[in-house]
């Protein structure tokens, strides 16, 4: 008797205690919630709305982003004032914000409306069930005037999941101050043998670096790369960084490396807050980058207004079809479980790809826009008002329609394996071959079995 | 009824019923989870049987995470006992002027948070020549290293970042052992003409094994799960050549950033299984089994 009500009245007490366990549990939900507002205010960034609205939930990583987004959302309001939304923006850390959402689509909880992904780490989101709503048809209206291999690094299977932010082509960045200077004439730099002997010439003449061997990106070594027609993957989508292109691609590099006027920056690249001083104060005078590094000039590297020309980069001959490759990017992508995923589709096509959002991602963003009409609108391109037309002293847009027909994409930046094979090149690769003098074949058979094994090919 | 509530038979199981509630629901049930989920492939919603832990034995990265750990493991208790246990001898010595300064100087450290003592190690030993560190070796007359792109050079760092944290927490564990030392030994030591150097191998040291035992054993499982300092350190989850890439910083980028949550688990439950050998071994060893034994 006695033992059966010791068992009772445990069992009271568990289910007390687990009612008490529940209820607590909720109100720690509810509080971090809020505590997450408190805590991240300095990012959380709320519209101004009248009358009846929709709420979105965005996540962004990119800070600039945020005024973007609610400027373009006012735009929105004013032309359907019967669709109107009201974006909750959060701005988060490029790591953490991608990890919380990888997390809040395993859980199926707490994921927001709409999310910038980085193109980096987009395959990892259409990988297995894919928690991203297809944009296939929100895309349709504009469709025509995109470039449409951006559209295609963000989809799979022939569906989109991605609303492009920039094109990104790949140019040169020359410091027209330093190399006249040294008299090196950066007009005449049409190959990469020619870029080489200019930054020999350039470093007899000042013991300055010339450019910097990347270790922590790729963004010269992919241009070179797609030039020469190679690539991470065989065609069957195996793993192959041993073949003869890669190889014959870096060996160049290292060659470069060799010569003494190209060496490894602080950072690892030119768009890291360690290496920003280092172009600023004119210790490297050439950067291959992206076209959206004008926005980091204007931020992070201002002594350097009216001294930097934009150029195409050099190409292996002269007449090579491929003279550039769209580096880097982000996708805005709809949760496809939201409660209002349509509408966040439909307004989201519209703050990215409008024709009247190309021009801002330009006046605000200083980025190549994705729509490439608007490339060839002088009244926009030439706007002597525009801070990146002033910093800049050549049109930056001129660079971009001389190479227009010649811009490419890497065919494995889509692949569902591409952010392990960066995240190796980034972390160890690259490391071993320009910092600790690796030979390039042994670096890269070294990568190749740590890739392998874990793809389990 | 009444005499249920004043039992003195039930009372104690109500009282633990909290804590073995939490230990079941956030310890033992997850770590069951775990153990089945890392025999799947999360994402794809399969079994794969023992597929994650033969990957791993041939995952030479896994490996460097294992060797970088332990490597910090040994470090940091090669360092971190030895040390305090001195530091505190000193501070309780009658000859030490002060020592409530010095106390709270070793262990302000300990209160700062990790984020910023790593950010700022981080910038002190950054690779440009204008670094502090680089700019207090060339000043010795030595070139400036990359610190946080040598592999060496770098374990320097996060020992160094491990024992300007730790070691006040450390030399406030040796006190309060010390200090619960009889100061009669100490005197009828000192009558019988023991140095000082004497008394502290002969009386000290073994007395405060309890505490070495207990300083031992967390230091072991929070060097093999360190992740916070190298995570600071290099300013996220990836580090040249992997040099800074741990245990639990594996788990990390498997299950959190390539989301494969199966494989991270068949990570986790492999370091349990090593801190658990390891400080096994190491309870055995001391002797810590024997006295709840007797």
């Amino acid at each position: 008797m006695k033992r059966r009500v010791l068992a009772g009245l445990l069992c009271v007490a568990m289910a007390a205690t687990m009612l008490f366990g529940c209820g607590k549990a909720g109100s720690e939900g509810g509080g971090s919630d809020e505590g997450s507002a408190n805590g991240s205010a300095g990012g959380t960034q709320e519209m101004e709305v009248e009358g009846d609205y929709t709420e979105l939930e965005v996540w962004t990583f990119i800070e600039l982003h945020q005024q973007f987004y609610t400027d373009m959302a006012e735009k929105w309001n004013e032309e359907h004032p019967d669709k109107q939304v009201k974006l909750v923006l959060s701005n988060m850390q490029y790591d953490d914000m991608h990890n919380k959402l990888s997390l809040a689509l395993e859980s199926g909880e707490g994921a927001p409306d709409v999310v910038d992904i980085e193109l980096g780490k987009f395959p990892a989101f259409t990988n297995g069930q894919i928690g991203l709503m297809d944009l296939t048809s929100a895309i349709e209206p504009y469709k025509d005037n995109i470039i449409e291999s951006r559209l295609k690094i963000y989809g799979k299977d022939g569906a989109y999941y991605g609303f492009p932010t920039h094109v990104g082509a790949t140019v040169a960045f020359y410091n027209t101050e330093e190399l006249e200077a040294a008299d090196v004439d950066y007009t005449t730099i049409k190959t990469w043998d020619d870029f080489k002997e200019a930054g020999v010439k350039y470093h007899e003449a000042t013991g300055k670096y010339f450019a910097c061997v990347e270790t922590t990106a790729q963004w010269m070594l992919n241009l070179m790369l797609t030039q020469k027609g190679g690539d991470y993957l065989d065609a069957d989508g195996n793993i192959n960084i041993t073949n003869d292109t890669m190889v014959e691609v870096l060996e160049y590099i290292k060659g470069m490396q060799e010569t003494g006027a190209f060496e490894t920056v602080p950072g690892g690249q030119p768009d890291n807050e360690e290496a920003y001083p280092s172009y600023n104060s004119g210790d490297y005078a050439v950067q291959i980058m992206p076209f959206w590094q004008t926005s980091r000039f204007t931020s992070y590297m201002t002594d350097l207004s009216g001294k930097i020309a934009i150029a195409p980069t050099p190409v292996w001959n002269e007449g090579d079809e491929i003279k550039s490759i769209g580096g880097g990017g982000t996708g805005t992508a709809v949760i496809a479980d939201g409660e209002n995923a349509e509408l966040a589709a439909e307004v989201f096509a519209y703050i990215k790809l409008s024709e009247v959002a190309n021009k801002e991602v330009w006046n605000v963003l200083g980025f190549d826009p994705v729509n490439t009409e608007v490339w060839s609108d002088t009244e926009l391109t030439q706007n002597p008002d525009n801070q990146f037309v002033q910093f800049f002293n050549t049109y930056p847009f001129d660079t971009l329609l001389e190479i227009q027909d010649g811009i490419y994409a890497l065919e494995s930046l889509t692949s569902e394996k591409f952010p392990s094979i960066n995240n190796e090149f980034c972390n160890v690769t690259l490391n071993n071959i320009f910092e600790q003098g690796m030979d390039v074949k042994e670096a890269l058979e070294q990568s190749q079995d740590t890739l392998k094994n874990e793809f389990g090919e | 009824m009444k005499k249920l509530f004043y039992s003195q038979k039930i009372a104690p199981y109500v009282f633990v019923l909290p804590f073995v509630l939490t230990v079941v629901f956030f310890w033992a049930f997850p770590i069951g989870n775990g153990i089945l989920l890392s025999f799947q492939d999360v994402l794809k919603d399969e079994w794969v049987g023992l597929g994650n832990y033969k990957r791993l034995l041939s995952d030479k990265i896994f490996l460097k995470a294992l060797y970088n750990s332990a490597r910090y493991m040994i470090g940091t208790l090669i360092l971190l006992i030895p040390l305090p246990m001195l530091f505190a001898t000193l501070l309780n010595s009658k000859l030490m002027k002060k020592p409530g300064f010095f106390k709270s100087i070793y262990f302000i450290p300990a209160l700062t948070s990790v984020v910023v003592a790593g950010t700022i190690f981080r910038l002190m030993f950054g690779e440009m020549e204008t670094s502090l560190a680089n700019q207090v070796i060339t000043a010795f007359g030595f070139d400036s290293i990359k610190w946080l792109k040598n592999e060496w050079a770098s374990y320097f760092v996060l020992l160094l970042l491990a024992c300007w944290r730790w070691m006040g927490v450390n030399i406030l564990y040796f006190l309060a052992g010390i200090q619960s030392i009889s100061a009669d030994l100490y005197e009828a030591a000192s009558i019988d003409g023991a140095t000082k150097w004497k008394q502290f191998t002969k009386i000290t040291f073994p007395l405060v094994k309890p505490t070495t035992v207990y300083v031992l054993t967390i230091s072991i499982y929070a060097g093999l799960s360190m992740f916070n300092e190298s995570y600071m350190l290099w300013k996220g989850n990836n580090s040249p050549q992997n040099m800074g890439l741990t245990i639990v910083g594996y788990l990390y980028r498997q299950g959190i950033e390539k989301r494969a949550m199966g494989y991270a688990c068949a990570v986790g439950l492999v370091l349990l299984i090593i801190v658990m050998v390891v400080n096994l071994i190491q309870l055995q060893a001391t002797g810590a089994f024997k006295k709840e034994e007797r």
